[in-house]
């Protein structure tokens, strides 16, 4: 059996956690992978923590449980760290995605891992201020997410961007996500 | 067999669409939590004139179904949804729909029961309609839901039959989570379920027919027993169809799914989508040495009474996993059907049963692995057998 990837989202509500998490399957999905995605249901009221999930594999996919070991972490708010326990169950060599101004030093300080865990930290709220005008780092944070753990591949993001985002949104809107996932791509340091 | 583009979509969509391709004439539904997406979409299509039903909205989940017999006895071609406590405020009407023979056609997220108020994922709200004579299909994933929404059909309007249909997905687990689907031409879907001729309808005035009559002891015996045998028989009509449309979309269809079933010393029986879970730590189980596997009724009512037996027999020790429970009873609702069916084929195996996954409680791998690990004390008599409640 190959490889199953599972990827365990941290956000509060409103945040685009759950849009996230399916537009990694998607992406996945279109590269010709098994997928899942959905979020934790609980109280829905922005600003609550929430978790959501993806998984990818090149078979198809048997599980239909929450992700309690995953091999990627991403957190969309780093306020979330001084009160939820974001590593936990994280796999050994695995891969921490954060949405912060700290640096990676600070962040592995903060969370009190090893060099074992691979941080990597991109400023996607504001690169979402800058390009896309409001607060929401769903999308940059999946370029990010792409360069350093390859699970999806850029070209393939931006191509689904497209896909969803071209029956919807204005050609500036569109050119704005794309240039989040860009940057974001550019600019997330990680150790 | 043509080759689809796969999509993701949850199994509420996937359902939704099975039911835009059937295309019904009715659809009665109350729009209203604990209602799922598959009638918040399905009146997408009626307004976007996809479909040409007629969409009824109701003020509740009793006359939404109460409006689903009405359409259905006057000779519509009608398909609903619910869940939870809709389902079960539906409780009257389904045994009303049963009675009266009518062939509708209903999908439910399977959902707790308050209280405490909680409409998650467990299996509570339809077992509580397991007696009424609707048959039940159960999916795993959000494409078996679509499969089995599309045979329902079938099923239901067979003369052999003419039974209601509940065409089952697990609450959230299935229903909401997105997967990578494949959806069959519309027109190869029209094609099996072909034009709707009601077998009695109301509108007839060439042969005048009652629906719904009055029946003393003598003849409403006669009418239950009925619906028994309908329901009972209906098992090779289940498979008939199932395996024509199997055969149609290239997906498998068994009355019960096994894996590893055949030299397995260790067992579970599920429903839905917790056999995944159960086949995934069977594959790391059998890495080990350990011979485990996993056995999951695809259709409930009517139980495939045989077919577990033959199943299990082999089995050294059996756990069954129930999402629901049957308070005050030794067994919870499938565990009572599997033991029954073991006893009468003369197989004396220990069967353990737990109660798991209520109210969207979520359900680890390391969960399932205990069951199989504890089976083995089950089987040499070291565990008692008395139900419990998995992980509490």
């Amino acid at each position: 059996m190959s490889q199953l990837i599972e990827i365990r989202w941290h956000a509060r509500a409103g945040q685009g956690a759950v849009t996230a998490a399916k537009l990694v399957a998607d992406t996945a999905l279109l590269g010709g992978s098994y997928i899942q995605a959905m979020p934790e249901y609980g109280p829905e009221r922005t600003g609550a923590p929430l978790k959501a999930y993806t998984r990818i594999s090149e078979d198809p996919i048997e599980l239909h449980n929450n992700i309690t070991n995953p091999s990627i972490v991403v957190v969309l708010d780093d306020t979330l760290l001084d009160g939820v326990d974001v590593v936990e169950g994280l796999l050994e060599g695995g891969t921490v995605v954060l949405n912060t101004s700290l640096s990676v030093e600070e962040v592995r300080e903060k969370l009190g891992v090893g060099d074992d865990v691979k941080i990597a930290v991109v400023d996607a709220s504001g690169i979402a201020m800058d390009t896309i005008k409001r607060d929401i780092p769903n999308t940059p944070i999946v370029g990010a997410l792409s360069k350093v753990t390859g699970v999806v591949p850029l070209d393939l993001v931006k191509e689904r961007l497209l896909e969803t985002f071209g029956k919807k949104f204005a050609q500036e809107m569109i050119d704005a996500n794309l240039e989040s996932v860009d940057r974001a791509y550019e600019e997330v340091r990680f150790a | 067999m043509a080759e689809h583009k796969a999509f993701s979509a949850t199994g509420n969509q996937m359902v939704a669409e099975a039911m835009r391709q059937v295309d019904p004439d009715v659809m009665a539904a109350y729009p209203i939590t604990p209602q799922t997406t598959i009638v918040e979409n399905y009146a997408k299509y009626v307004a976007n004139g996809l479909v040409h039903t007629e969409f009824v909205t109701v003020e509740s989940e009793h006359s939404a179904m109460s409006a689903c017999v009405g359409a259905s006895a006057a000779g519509a071609r009608v398909a609903t949804a619910t869940a939870s406590q809709g389902l079960a405020l539906m409780w009257e009407e389904l045994y009303i729909a049963a009675g009266m023979r009518t062939p509708i056609v209903m999908a439910n997220a399977n959902r707790a029961l308050s209280a405490p108020i909680n409409i998650h994922g467990d299996h509570s709200d339809v077992m509580g309609a397991r007696d009424s004579g609707w048959i039940m299909l159960f999916a795993e994933t959000a494409q078996e839901a679509y499969d089995n929404t599309v045979i329902s059909f079938r099923i239901a309007e067979d003369e052999r039959v003419l039974l209601p249909v509940m065409t089952t997905l697990d609450g959230f687990i299935t229903s909401h989570a997105m997967e990578r689907c494949v959806l069959e031409d519309d027109q190869v879907v029209k094609d099996f379920v072909g034009e709707y001729t009601p077998a009695h309808p109301l509108l007839n005035d060439e042969a005048p027919v009652g629906h719904g009559m009055f029946a003393f002891g003598d003849s409403y015996m006669k009418y239950r027993l009925a619906v028994r045998r309908a329901n009972m028989g209906a098992l090779p009509v289940v498979e008939e169809y199932g395996k024509a449309w199997a055969e149609i979309c290239g997906r498998p269809f068994d009355l019960v799914e096994t894996w590893g079933a055949e030299d397995a010393d260790y067992l579970v029986v599920c429903l839905g989508s917790a056999a995944g879970i159960a086949r995934h730590v069977c594959r790391a189980l059998r890495e080990e040495g350990v011979r485990a596997g996993v056995v999951r009724p695809r259709v409930y009512r009517p139980f495939p009474a045989e077919q577990v037996a033959a199943a299990c027999k082999n089995a050294k020790a059996i756990a069954v996993l129930d999402r629901a429970d049957a308070i005050g009873a030794s067994h919870a609702p499938l565990c009572a059907d599997v033991v029954g069916s073991l006893f009468d084929a003369g197989i004396t195996v220990p069967v353990k049963n737990y109660v798991f996954g209520l109210g969207g409680a979520d359900v680890p791998v390391s969960q399932v692995e205990t069951v199989y690990r504890d089976l083995a004390a089950v089987a040499d008599g070291t565990s008692d057998t008395t139900l419990g409640f998995l992980g509490m």
